[in-house]
């Protein structure tokens, strides 16, 4: 029942969105030109965390399901199918069975079928002979006992327990189907998709080409020819591109909002967009160690930060509080502002909050003649380096003396591995606004990701029983009680939700940028070029 | 003459031996490698994965075996394949030097056929007013930085010609396939052009006062045969000192230059690949300047003699 409610809804999302394109008529042709921001390791999205993948090989692949691409908000309702063609729970809510699409070929010309998603599943599960180089994304499918087939066209998931999650999960950009008969070795450097695009060329520093796929199954899509990334690093270097019109697009979500200023005034006929991107500058403490395996230490942390200061100065008002779930409007599961601002160091009186602070650091021996000496590391890029610039600021409202720590990123995850830090500034990307991946991925006591290793068995089971529960709105007030009990537990402080900005060219037509994550909005089947 | 340029050969030698071994020690004592580096992009670590990764990599082999196994493929051509983009290095390195060494060609040019005719102006009209003008073009090329005056050519070609010169690798004019070249490599050049007008300017200075200069000019020569013919000729040697030195530096140190024009050369290659701990790159690549550089100074001092008859080796 479920599933034709959110078929229809899915219809009705791709009629709106199409309204667009009946108002202008689309024109086949032309290659998209935009910059990459980076190169990214290799081709495969499955071995990739970070959106450097998706951006460039999310056109070559298809999920089963994906989130509608012309709304912004990505969630349940707006998932619609790809390479299944309907699904449906089981009774019990422990089975999720899909539908496939017949007639579908991969790129080099061979069928799609069934076993080409059990493949990618007992990939992505540990289960198959041949193993990804890295497999970060492994926890997502904790729940799934196995995937099955039923003939050629046919493919089920079945569940340990209850997981209404999977299918946002399944929906991501991260999600795409691989073909069995290529090896993961090979999906790193010649990925063969059966996408809108297929992949030409990927030359490391300098530049990833996609062309059209002319025997896509959605008849008469794409309409580009062609994508083509240039690999600009230098981000000054990426804007004049833009702005001198060498690319119809910036790399999505790269533009700072200081930098937009800029391209507004050099590309007034620019369409530029700024949507929340569901990534969080959070701090990570070593709560193993002293001085933060005193809660009181842990707490006044919490309680000395001024989250509005640091919106003012990195975003120019242009961010969001909220606790580990992305604020709303763009955020599903965010906390109601009242429940919010009872959550210490929340509150709107930043002097308040510093003096209990400043008690509570007393009480844990330090005071305006002992002041604490700490590092804070971070990684020596610079949406971490100026936050933690800002952080060490204010702590020293609280007797807090901190130095900056800057880490090369090759030794970044080693040091937090064995836990040569007391605090450190992070970023966390979510991929999909879904409690199911917050929690579990950095916040479970046995998550490979949980970098800091809190462990909470008591919240555990309130994971379990959100993740399990199936009727949404108990399932709403569940995620709430946990992100209130995680931010009360200072487990990993949220400093701020981060919005950036998008631009392109005014004859770039059909694009939209995700508000709830920048992970999945890059299909681009029916993105065209009025020119 | 002969003996000379066989023990020139053997040091050599020698030399890219020290060099290859330095090269693969200091890598090794670089905290963190690729293994690091392609977990900290996946966000996790999971030691058993870890350990595989470096297995399969031959990471895990003693640092003697890795050492003789890169030098054997060497010998044999094999470069070995880069642990990022896993295609051969050969293949990767290959394509990228042509574009750097047109750019660092080109930037020599500039320095060569700008720097020495202003430097000699310079010295044969010394104080006066062209003399200081030359001067202060000379001290502002070198005060600038590159990388400052490429996005300074950058930003005024934007928003004066609403058009950028940065790297294509199919320019559709000839206008273009100039401008992404030679724009860099003036703005690059422009330092080196400053050292070497200076370098000549000095050099110049120095010989415009000795006898035989005052001898050629009571015989009666002109000021262009006296100051180009008997002047230049001699002054010149420091010159392409400096200009060998420039080539060397200019093979591997375009970086700067090579990120502002976004251009796919050698030197940002290598730091792309030095970020990644891609050590078959690295190595491979760093040998490759180590080359360059021993080959230009070799050659440099036999352009010496070819130049100067009163220099021979090997006596």
């Amino acid at each position: 029942m479920r599933s034709v409610r959110a078929l229809a809804v899915a219809a009705l999302c791709w009629l709106s969105a199409y309204d667009v394109s009946l108002a202008e008529t689309p024109k086949s042709g032309g290659i998209l030109r935009m910059y990459h921001r980076d190169s990214p390791g290799s081709a495969s999205i499955h071995e990739g965390a970070s959106y450097s993948f998706n951006v460039p090989f999310m056109p070559i692949f298809n999920n089963l399901v994906i989130f509608n691409q012309h709304i912004p908000q990505n969630s349940v309702d707006t998932i619609v199918p790809e390479l299944a063609e309907s699904w449906a729970w089981s009774d019990d809510k422990k089975k999720l069975t899909f539908k496939l699409r017949n007639g579908v070929k991969w790129h080099d010309g061979k069928s799609f079928t069934s076993a080409d998603v059990k493949c990618t599943f007992d990939l992505l599960m540990g289960k198959s002979q041949q193993k990804f180089r890295q497999n970060p994304r492994k926890s997502w499918y904790d729940q799934v006992n196995d995937v099955t087939i039923n003939g050629d066209y046919e493919a089920s998931f079945n569940l340990k327990r209850p997981q209404p999650a999977l299918l946002s999960l399944l929906a991501s950009g991260y999600s795409p189907i691989y073909p069995c008969h290529v090896s993961p070795a090979e999906m790193r450097t010649k990925p063969i998709g059966t996408g809108p695009f297929k992949f030409v060329e990927f030359k490391a520093n300098e530049s990833i080409k996609l062309t059209k796929n002319p025997d896509y199954f959605r008849k008469g899509l794409p309409y580009l020819d062609g994508i083509e990334f240039t690999i600009v690093p230098n981000r000054s270097t990426a804007i004049l591109g833009f702005v001198s019109g060498k690319f119809d697009m910036t790399f999505p979500t790269e533009v700072s909002i200081p930098l937009l200023k800029d391209v507004k005034s050099q590309a007034p006929n620019a369409i530029c967009v700024v949507e929340p991107s569901n990534v969080a500058t959070n701090i990570i403490i070593n709560s193993s160690a002293p001085p933060f395996d005193n809660l009181d230490v842990r707490r006044a942390l919490a309680l000395a930060l001024d989250r509005k200061a640091f919106i003012s100065i990195l975003f120019e008002g242009q961010a969001d509080i909220g606790g580990t779930m992305q604020p709303a409007q763009a955020g599903l599961w965010a906390m109601p502002k009242e429940m919010l601002e009872t959550i210490p160091g929340y509150g709107p009186d930043v002097n308040a909050n510093r003096e209990q602070a400043r008690k509570l650091m007393q009480k844990a021996g330090y005071g305006p003649d002992k002041h604490l000496q700490i590092k804070v590391s971070t990684r020596n890029i610079p949406i971490y380096r100026d936050p933690a610039i800002i952080l060490i600021d204010q702590l020293k409202t609280i007797y807090i003396d901190a130095e900056l720590d800057v880490v090369d990123t090759a030794q970044w995850f080693p040091k937090v591995a064995r836990k040569d830090y007391s605090l450190g500034l992070n970023l966390t990307g979510n991929a999909v606004d879904e409690p199911d991946q917050s929690f579990y991925e950095n916040y479970s006591c046995d998550s490979e990701r949980n970098y800091t290793n809190y462990c909470n068995r008591e919240i555990e089971k309130l994971f379990d029983l959100q993740s399990s529960e199936t009727d949404p709105e108990k399932r709403k007030k569940l995620v709430w009680e946990i992100d209130k009990k995680l931010q009360e537990d200072v487990a990993r402080p949220i400093i701020l939700h981060s919005r950036t900005g998008t631009c392109w060219q005014p004859y770039v037509k059909n694009v939209t940028v995700m508000s709830n994550s920048s992970y999945n909005g890059y299909r681009y089947e029916d993105v065209w070029m009025d020119k | 003459m002969l003996a000379y340029i066989v023990r020139r050969l053997f040091l050599m030698l020698v030399t890219l031996f020290g060099i290859s071994v330095i090269i693969f020690v200091l890598l090794r004592i670089v905290p963190g490698n690729i293994v690091d580096i392609l977990f900290d992009a996946a966000g996790y670590v999971d030691p058993a994965d870890k350990a595989n990764l470096e297995k399969e990599l031959g990471l895990s082999d003693p640092i003697v075996i890795q050492y003789l196994k890169w030098i054997g493929g060497l010998l044999h051509g094999d470069l070995g394949y880069s642990y990022v983009s896993e295609k051969p290095a050969l293949q990767e390195i290959l394509p990228r030097i042509p574009i750097t060494a047109r750019l660092a060609g080109l930037a020599l040019l500039f320095s060569a056929s700008i720097g020495i005719p202003l430097g000699v102006l310079s010295a044969v009209h010394q104080g006066t007013r062209l003399d200081y003008a030359l001067r202060v073009v000379s001290l502002s090329g070198l005060s600038l930085p590159s990388f400052w005056l490429g996005l300074l050519i950058l930003m005024a070609s934007v928003s004066m010609l609403g058009w950028m010169p940065i790297y294509n690798p199919n320019p559709q004019t000839w206008a273009e396939a100039f401008a992404i070249y030679c724009i860099p490599a003036m703005a690059v050049g422009f330092r080196s052009a400053a050292l070497t007008m200076r370098i000549t300017r000095s050099s110049m200075l120095e010989i415009l006062r000795q006898d035989y200069i005052r001898t050629a000019r009571a015989k009666g020569a002109s000021d262009a045969s006296v100051n180009y013919h008997h002047a230049l000729k001699n002054a010149v040697l420091p010159v392409i000192t400096v200009i060998g030195i420039e080539a060397a530096f200019l093979i591997g140190g375009l970086i700067v230059t090579e990120t502002v024009f976004n251009i796919p050369g050698v030197a940002r290659f290598l730091v792309e690949a030095l970020r990644w701990r891609d050590y078959p790159i690295v190595q491979n690549l760093v040998m490759f300047i180590a080359v360059v550089v021993v080959v230009v100074n070799f050659t440099v001092d036999m352009l010496y003699a070819a130049i100067d008859p009163r220099i021979r080796y090997g006596d």
